[in-house]
């Protein structure tokens, strides 16, 4: 397995750390004049999503992670499964509900998300940054209210709730933006 | 064609590192300090086993010299001084191999000066006198700090530098989220006061102001003098502003016993860490034989000093062609 050292750790970069695949955020070369040079490195976990830093002494190498990103279909549930699809091999995969976590809220039948696999094993699932969902219930509001202040909360399809203007309606269709889950536009069909 | 031939920093910063240089004459034409020049490339280098140099090839057919860059001016300048110079300073560039990143190219500009007759107070005075000039008009400047070394150290950590007491040290690092620390720096105290001192005290030094460290353990010495009264310390002054470390000074080691044996020493540590083989400079030792004048003398890194000026969050934006497109 190949490995880099401190100089090439980008961000981006998947590497394995205490037996777990991470990806490094931040690299900071740290040299005291008269002193050992450091690197402070800011890495995600991938398995558990916490960031953490970890100083290296300069030169220090950490082997690869065989962790990619693929673009998937998201198929359905099985209640206890996820199942995907890489949609030029009809590959399928499946993840449990705990690995997809937070996604799971983002994800309709046939829509297209990115799957992060390790080692040919799903680690986690991205949502597409946006996404375009019917709203199931929100109260009714005031027709011709455009202005942006106040909102109310909207459930969505996929059991997410977003704050939505006044103006949007219970069934209507809204565009969001699932890094910050804000609401960006309503879609006509 | 390729996009990047621009330089990286703006006009106005291309101005005010003229007008600092400009500046920095000034101050020390007035002070009667003699501006100097020495060769960047030499046939000895440092030995320091933290830095490592640049060699080159000096092809003059028959013969073929391998050539060191300096890592630093200090001993031509040393060398100027021995020979009866007086005072004198120099801005240039300073070369070390593989460091590169926010604060670090590996081409930098430095300015290094030396007071014959001044003790390590007088040139921190000194120090606080121009950096104070520097910063007048361009960034406002709290009041300057001093802190001896074991003081910052034992205020922000709770613990003692000059002895080294593996659990506690080890205790530290959990405690404030380092573990890795304990495998890293083994039992070796020199990497521990490194270690310890840049993750955790150097960052909130000098909050807008100049704060100069004092009185290093003696096994952080390098080229300064063991303290007369306190053979634990060393007379080597370190100057900070906002967590960056601005450049380092020394009340100037005179014993050419004692600079021999420390020649040796790192070039022994240089060996066994299999690091790039250092030539010990000869010229110097010889001019120490003859005799270096009682003396203090510090360096500034000038890139540093101009990102805090110009309020840069990296060095590249102070530099016109980092290395990456020099």
């Amino acid at each position: 397995m190949a490995s880099y050292s401190t100089n090439e750790f980008k961000s981006g970069l998947k590497v394995m750390l205490d037996n777990d695949p991470c990806a490094i955020i931040e690299n900071e070369f740290v040299k005291p004049g008269k002193g050992q040079a450091f690197n402070r490195v800011k890495i995600r976990n991938l398995k558990t999503g916490r960031v953490i830093e970890r100083t290296f002494k300069s030169g220090d190498s950490l082997e690869s992670a065989d962790v990619v990103d693929v673009a998937m279909q998201y198929l359905y549930s099985d209640g206890e499964f996820r199942h995907f699809m890489v949609p030029d091999t009809y590959e399928q995969y499946q993840c449990d509900e705990k690995k997809v976590g937070d996604a799971s809220k983002w994800l309709k039948d046939q829509d297209s998300c990115t799957v992060t696999l390790w080692n040919d094993a799903p680690l986690l699932v991205t949502p597409a940054n946006f996404v375009e969902l019917t709203i199931v219930e929100t109260d009714p509001g005031v027709r011709g209210d455009t202005s942006g202040g106040g909102g109310k909360p909207a459930s969505l399809e996929t059991g997410a709730v977003v704050r939505v203007p006044l103006f949007v309606q219970q069934g209507e269709v809204i565009k969001v933006d699932t890094r910050t889950g804000e609401y960006i536009s309503r879609v006509k069909e | 064609m390729l996009k990047n031939w621009q330089p990286i920093c703006s006009k106005d910063v291309l101005r005010l590192r003229a007008q600092v240089l400009a500046d920095i004459r000034c101050f020390f034409l007035e002070r009667a300090v003699l501006e100097v020049e020495t060769p960047l490339l030499c046939h000895g280098s440092g030995t320091d086993p933290q830095l490592d140099f640049f060699t080159t090839e000096f092809s003059f057919p028959p013969s073929r010299d391998t050539l060191f860059l300096q890592t630093s001016p200090e001993f031509a300048m040393k060398r100027l001084l021995a020979s009866g110079s007086g005072c004198i300073y120099q801005i240039c560039k300073a070369f070390r191999n593989g460091e590169s990143g926010r604060f670090h190219n590996p081409e930098f500009t430095m300015l290094e000066w030396y007071r014959v007759g001044f003790t390590l107070p007088e040139l921190m005075n000194e120090i606080s006198e121009l950096l104070m000039i520097l910063f007048k008009g361009r960034r406002d400047l709290n009041s300057p700090q001093r802190f001896s070394y074991q003081d910052i150290f034992l205020r922000n950590t709770g613990l003692n530098p000059l002895i080294f007491s593996y659990p506690d040290y080890c205790d530290y690092a959990l405690s404030v989220g380092t573990p890795e620390a304990v495998s890293l720096c083994g039992y070796d105290h020199g990497l521990w006061l490194d270690f310890i001192f840049s993750h955790h005290i150097q960052p909130s030094l000098g909050q807008n102001a100049i704060c100069m460290i004092y009185g290093y353990p003696a096994c952080q010495s390098s080229l300064a003098r063991i303290n007369q009264d306190n053979s634990e310390i060393t007379d080597r002054v370190e100057v900070f502003i906002n967590g960056v470390e601005l450049g380092n000074g020394y009340y100037e080691l005179t014993d050419v016993q004692e600079q021999c044996a420390r020649f040796d020493q790192e070039i022994a540590y240089r060996q066994e860490k299999k690091r790039p083989g250092a030539v010990k400079d000869e010229y110097l030792i010889a001019a120490l034989e003859e005799g270096l004048p009682e003396c203090s003398g510090m360096s500034i890194g000038l890139d540093r000093l101009l990102m805090l000026l110009a309020s840069s969050e990296t060095i590249n934006n102070v530099l016109n062609f980092p290395v990456t497109r020099a």
